[in-house]
């Protein structure tokens, strides 16, 4: 516990308060009759206008992981970590118009979740339970890795202990975020979002333009990182990276962003987000506003090159005395701002770490409580039991990715969060698709997760990683190579990689399509859809919509 | 399968040609576009800021496409595409 900052802690413990106190105070802000009813608790009462839902969807979207590992990314491979500049390119392009469908069906039918519209769509509890637990296991080490990007803050502010006390502030930060989270639902993170996001915004922006003006401009900062780049590293004879794509990573690159960004919104939080906006134009707006925070992300990538230049070096975790790389911005942040600036930018990410948690939390909790508590343990729980359960739930989800980051290795929880995302797009065909089509077969949906699943984790299982010695789970670019199909290497010997999540959704994919045709020909039932087609349309001021909140 | 709700309006799969606009900005996919380190702009490499330009596409596609399709939240012609009609006509 040497060498604190102090100057740095006290304007973050500042501006931490402040957060905590709106946190509570947000369950007064736009309430609704009541709080019992997961329409008011889980969806802030489905009334949200542009700019709240903007906040929320960007506090939810660019989190503060994303904010320190983009650049770690980039700080250790270089152009590769640029894929998340594409990824939140074509994202919004992309989810426009199947998030419209989503959002006016589970306005009309009373959707929370998106296994709630599976259910709707398919009258298959199976099938969403599948997509329930994919969505709660997929988005638990998200959570988890929230804490990293705090932590790698706290860290560098010189709270750096090892074993228990090493993560006591850590205990303290996430029992507040549980406990306002309980109180106010997703009220909480979409108020103090704002506060969140317009520090992020200072903060870049002054970094952008004062670090490179500091050290000597773009273009010497991006020869530097050319130059320390292309020093073959020991531990594998190669380059670390390169300021530009090579000739195999380029198609990873593509997949990579592309496969993201199909899976953003299969994600339950982001679902959250859309699914608690007052109607469809709202939606609409934010697509076309929400790239602002991707010239964020672009910019915070670059300081991944602005690192090498100013010479930073990641601190090594007491906790687990390796190199923490996801300290690269935080460092670089208090080795070349002053101590106040370096406080409110570490408040930024910090705060930033409690906004996706605590959306994220809400979100497996109505997982839970709708598709698994509701389906399977207590079939007619009222609106108010059903919002108590899933206020405990999410005290448990928090206090389980908290277990994680203290019991076991950081890094444990990254590779899970890349397995996750692997996961999640295994859900496309079943939420998605489903928004356009009843054409899959429900069985065919189900054969086709199994199949996506089961073959993702295995390619994922045998992709090591010669930089840090991990034999299995060591990224997810996999060689075109070593693809096989039943032991058939139809690329034998190409080096040319692509993004594991891509490939095991083309295998589930032409799964469900097989065992759809077969169970069409032996007339297998396909469930009852409980959709009209004219749900998928409906819109804010529309005749007889559903009452909100109502018992 | 019918597409009138009681209210009377008739609202189907509505599908707009300014929606083909969303396309454009996924030519950012196609990294042999601009994986070259010339023409530098402000001393960054053209791999940078030619995706930082395609986030001001991006924004102009999709800004297109609300404008357009704003004023018209449903409607009233029958369902073009009728990808419902693959469903088998099930029991409804």
């Amino acid at each position: 516990m040497s060498n604190l900052q102090w100057p740095e802690l006290i304007i973050f413990t500042i501006l931490f308060a402040l957060v905590t106190v709106l946190g509570f105070m947000a369950s007064r802000w736009q309430r609704g009759s009541t709080l019992d009813h997961l329409d008011e608790w889980g969806l802030g009462g489905r009334k949200f206008g542009s700019w709240i839902t903007w906040f929320l969807l960007g506090g939810d979207l660019y989190t503060a992981y994303t904010f320190v590992a983009v650049p770690a990314l980039v700080f250790s491979a270089g152009a590769l970590g640029l894929y998340a500049l594409p990824y939140t390119i074509v994202v919004y392009p992309i989810v426009l118009l199947p998030a419209l469908r989503m959002w006016s069906v589970s306005r009309v039918r009373g959707y929370v979740t998106p296994a709630d519209f599976v259910r709707g769509r398919f009258g298959s509890p199976i099938l969403a339970l599948l997509v329930a637990i994919t969505g709660i296991v997929a988005t638990m080490p998200y959570i988890a890795l929230q804490l990293v990007g705090l932590e790698a803050v706290l860290r560098t502010m010189g709270i750096n202990g090892s074993g228990i006390v090493g993560h006591l502030p850590l205990l303290v930060a996430f029992v507040i975020l549980a406990f306002y989270t309980y109180q106010s639902g997703l009220r909480a993170p979409a108020l103090i979002a704002f506060v969140k996001d317009i520090l992020i915004y200072i903060v870049i922006l002054v970094a952008i333009i004062y670090l490179p003006s500091k050290l000597g401009g773009w273009s010497h900062i991006f020869d530097a990182a050319a130059t320390k780049l292309s020093a073959k590293s020991p531990a594998t004879g190669k380059p670390a990276g390169s300021i530009l794509l090579t000739a195999n990573n380029q198609l990873q690159y593509a997949t990579l962003a592309l496969g993201s960004a199909l899976a953003l919104f299969l994600y339950p939080h982001s679902l959250t987000s859309v699914l608690a906006s007052r109607g469809r134009n709202v939606i609409k707006r934010n697509m076309v506003a929400l790239p602002a925070y991707s010239l964020v992300l672009g910019l915070l990538a670059l300081l991944g090159y602005v690192a090498i230049t100013a010479g930073v070096k990641p601190l090594t975790n007491a906790a687990t005395g390796k190199a923490d790389g996801n300290t690269i911005v935080p460092v670089l942040f208090d080795s070349q701002f002053s101590s106040w600036f370096a406080g409110i930018a570490f408040a930024a990410i910090g705060i930033g770490a409690l906004v996706p948690a605590a959306i994220m939390s809400i979100a497996a909790a109505n997982l839970w409580t709708r598709n698994i508590y509701k389906e399977y343990i207590r079939k007619n729980a009222t609106p108010a039991e059903e919002a108590k359960q899933a206020k405990l739930a999410s005290l448990v989800v928090k206090l389980g990715a908290v277990a994680v980051i203290i019991l076991i290795d950081p890094q444990f929880s990254i590779d899970l969060q890349l397995i996750g995302g692997v996961l999640i797009l295994q859900t496309l065909p079943a939420v998605a698709l489903a928004l356009y089509t009843r054409w899959f077969h429900r069985w065919g949906l189900i054969a086709g997760w199994i199949v996506g699943i089961g073959w993702g984790l295995i390619m994922l299982y045998g992709i090591p990683n010669p930089a840090n010695g991990k034999q299995h789970f060591g990224g997810s670019a996999l060689s075109l190579g070593n693809l096989s199909l039943l032991g058939w290497h139809p690329f034998a010997g190409s080096a040319v990689q692509i993004y594991v999540g891509f490939v095991a959704l083309i295998g589930n994919l032409v799964i469900a399509a097989i065992v759809t045709v077969i169970a069409r020909q032996m007339k297998v039932f396909n469930g009852t859809d409980d959709t009209e087609p004219e749900d998928y349309h409906t819109d804010e001021h529309d005749k007889n919509l559903r009452p909100i909140g109502v018992h | 399968m019918s597409t009138v709700k009681h209210d009377g309006k008739v609202r189907g799969f509505q599908f707009s040609p300014w929606n083909l606009l969303l396309i454009v900005p996924l030519l950012v996919l196609v990294t042999p576009l601009f994986n070259m380190d010339g023409p530098r702009l402000f001393g960054m490499p053209f791999f940078y800021w030619f995706q930082f330009l395609m986030v001001g596409v991006g924004v102009l596609s999709t800004w297109i496409v609300y404008l357009m399709t704003r004023e018209k939240p449903t409607v009233d012609a029958p369902d073009k595409l009728s990808v419902e009609d693959l469903d088998e006509g099930d029991a409804r």
